[in-house]
């Protein structure tokens, strides 16, 4: 399977008989970054744990940097990288003696280590900090700090587990500036995330897992238009005016517009970006009707779910009902023209 | 910002063997040797702790102590309280394993191509130099307040190998329980449990003077068999008992280990293999 560098078939694995992957597929060409896009408990960091060789399966099989994974685990470690759901780095080390440590147990010898090392904390802007103990550290050099022990051997492939939660918005870019420039260094990168934001800007092609399988993958275009492209929320002023607001926004979005009385708000899909908001805000404006807050977004991955399988994610009743309090409460969603709509979901979270 | 490469071709393949699971094990050994130089707090707390344990027993306990037969209670506390030690550094044992555990840094080090087992190694070792530190500090201790090994070199050298190999064992205990427990609150268990395990023995007290039933477990504890040995080869004081278990402490102090051994070893090996499960 030469031009895969991760191949999952038929990916099974049970816990106390009950599937937590059943029958996962996943082909990723080297190169390429893969975004693994699924709510709570879809699987995905099972399946990394899988891939990287710390979890067996139950069935199907998995090959990954051309190595079997379950009969070739020794061969496939040496060409991985993992970056777990929390920085795996040692807390008490300064960052350099992380860097070094791991860089020996990767059988570097001493002197080869440390050079590695000082590299590496150049490169991750960590050189300053080298010396300084981890707990020290913000979330966003912890992170880069354990994507730098991931790359001491360049690896072929990269796992990302949700690299970015808890992470602020600095952070963030911090690491997806990480990401990409190990990237452009050749690796393949698997990354999994709840945030479709962090998949589209980061991926060449998504795949979207529900229930330990994966119910559709396509480019961010591809799968834009199947799932649904950004959406314009609108808050009016005034309760009386939702209807009158909604036709408006009908007309100018072409889309059936979704109406939340309780918030005051309505929700409609869009196709064209900054254009479709700026004549809406114009038509809404000529119309009289007050607005009180206008943003444009990317769908929420509890939309795309919506969308796909005609149910909401199980995490919707809980997590998602707090968000929506959230930006309700702060009315945050002020992003209007920015084009960048879609990091609300994300401030909430964080 | 551009990552320079270093190719996987470019280092040693192999991975397995004794040579790389002990040249593994000495790296993380020396991991935990450098834990002890940025952030000696937590050792010294362990240190401060059963120095004020002696202090205790000597100057607020001691002098009620009265001995069935008749010695003195500092010479029979010390190697008691060397013991003990050794079985508070369970939850040292523990509370590291956990830590890594929760981390994430065990999954690290299983993703990574070392020995597999090179971790479990590297804590053994670590946690034994430390039991040799801490043994070394409790014998000065010992010494500043007023206990005397009445033997010579050779019979202490036998007395401190029976003591850390009794640490040895409870070393995979404590490997055991971290692997299996999950969070903070398991490592505050293994610390409260440690107590009435060092008390229930002749440690401290001579079990001669414990109602019946509760004497025989205490001559039974394991510590006991390590303790007695240590006071008849440190020339210090017991406590007289006559049962099998007491009278054959030498040999127990060895065989008592050696089947914790052979049941907490391959347990904490299975049970970190199984983390794949
Ligand atoms: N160790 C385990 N024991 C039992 N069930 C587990 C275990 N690990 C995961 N599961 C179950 O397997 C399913 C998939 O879990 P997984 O952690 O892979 O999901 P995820 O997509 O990573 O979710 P999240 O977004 O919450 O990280 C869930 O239903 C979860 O409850
Ligand atoms: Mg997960």
């Amino acid at each position: 399977m030469g031009d895969f560098a991760i191949v999952a078939k038929g990916l099974r694995k049970l816990y106390g008989g009950k599937p937590a992957l059943d029958g996962l597929n996943l082909r990723v060409p080297q190169g390429t970054v893969r975004g693994l896009l699924g709510p709570n408990g879809a699987g995905k960091t099972t399946t990394v744990r899988i891939l990287a060789t710390l979890l067996r399966f139950d069935g199907g099989r998995a090959e990954v940097a051309g190595h079997d994974v379950a009969t070739q685990a020794a061969l496939v470690r040496r060409r991985i990288g993992l970056v777990g759901q929390n920085a795996a780095v040692d807390e008490v080390l300064s960052g350099r003696q992380n860097l070094v440590l791991f860089g020996r147990l990767f059988h570097l010898d001493g002197g080869r280590a440390r050079r590695r090392a000082d590299e590496l904390l150049e490169q991750f802007g960590l050189d300053d900090t080298g010396s300084q103990p981890v707990r020290t550290y913000s979330g966003g050099m912890r992170r880069r700090l354990d994507l730098a022990a991931s790359m001491i051997l360049t690896p072929s492939v990269l796992f990302l587990d949700e690299p970015t939660v808890g992470l602020d918005p600095r952070g963030r870019n911090e690491v997806w500036e990480a990401v990409r420039s190990l990237v452009r260094a050749g690796t393949t990168v698997l990354l999994t995330t709840q945030y479709l934001e962090e998949a589209d800007r980061l991926s060449d092609r998504i795949s979207i897992a529900d229930t330990g399988k994966v119910i559709a993958e396509g480019t961010p275009d591809e799968l834009k238009s199947t799932i649904g492209g950004d959406r314009i929320d609108v808050v009016v002023r005034d309760p009386r005016d939702l209807p009158r607001a909604a036709a408006a926004v009908a007309r100018v979005s072409g889309g059936e517009p979704t109406l939340d009385d309780d918030r005051r708000m309505l929700s409609v899909q869009v196709r064209g970006r900054v254009g479709t908001l700026a004549e809406t805000i114009r038509t809404l404006d000529a119309a009289g009707l007050g607005v009180e807050d206008i943003a444009l977004r990317r769908p929420t991955l509890d939309e795309v779910f919506l969308h796909l399988t005609g149910r909401r994610t199980q995490s919707a009743d809980g997590a998602g009902g707090e968000e929506k309090a959230g930006k309700g409460g702060t009315g945050r969603k002020g992003a209007a023209g920015t084009g960048d709509g879609a990091r609300t979901e994300q401030e909430v979270e964080a | 910002m551009t990552i320079g490469t270093l190719t996987p071709g470019s280092v040693p393949a192999r991975s397995g063997g004794l040579r790389w699971t002990l040249a593994d094990g000495w790296t993380l050994t020396r991991r935990s040797l450098s834990h002890w130089v940025r952030d000696p707090g937590p050792l010294i707390a362990s240190l401060a702790f059963n120095v004020l344990i002696v202090l205790m027993f000597t100057y607020l306990f001691g002098g009620q102590m009265r001995l069935p037969g008749g010695g003195d209670y500092h010479e029979f506390l010390m190697p008691g309280m060397f013991a003990m030690t050794m079985l508070f550094g369970i939850s040292l044992t523990t509370a590291a394993v956990a830590a890594d555990m929760e981390r994430g840094v065990t999954d690290r080090f299983r993703s990574m191509p070392m020995a597999s087992m090179s971790p479990l190694i590297g804590r053994a070792a670590a946690d034994m130099l430390f039991a040799l530190v801490t043994l070394v500090v409790m014998m000065l201790c010992g010494l500043a307040v007023g206990w005397r090994p009445g033997a010579d070199a050779g019979r202490i050298l036998a007395a401190a190998g029976l003591i850390l190999l009794l640490r040895f064992a409870l070393v995979w205990v404590g490997v055991y329980l971290g692997l299996a427990m999950k969070g903070k609150e398991a490592v505050a268990a293994v610390q409260t449990m440690e107590f009435p395990f060092g008390f229930l023995s002749c440690a401290f007290i001579a079990p001669s003077t414990m109602p019946g039933w509760l004497g025989a477990i205490a001559e039974w504890n394991p510590l006991s068999s390590t303790v007695t040995a240590a006071r008849e080869l440190l020339g210090n004081p017991g406590w007289g008992g006559d049962a099998w278990v007491v009278r054959n402490a030498m040999t127990m102090a060895v065989v008592w280990p050696v089947v914790l051994m052979l049941i907490f070893m391959p347990l904490a090996v299975a049970k970190y293999r199984s983390l794949r499960a």
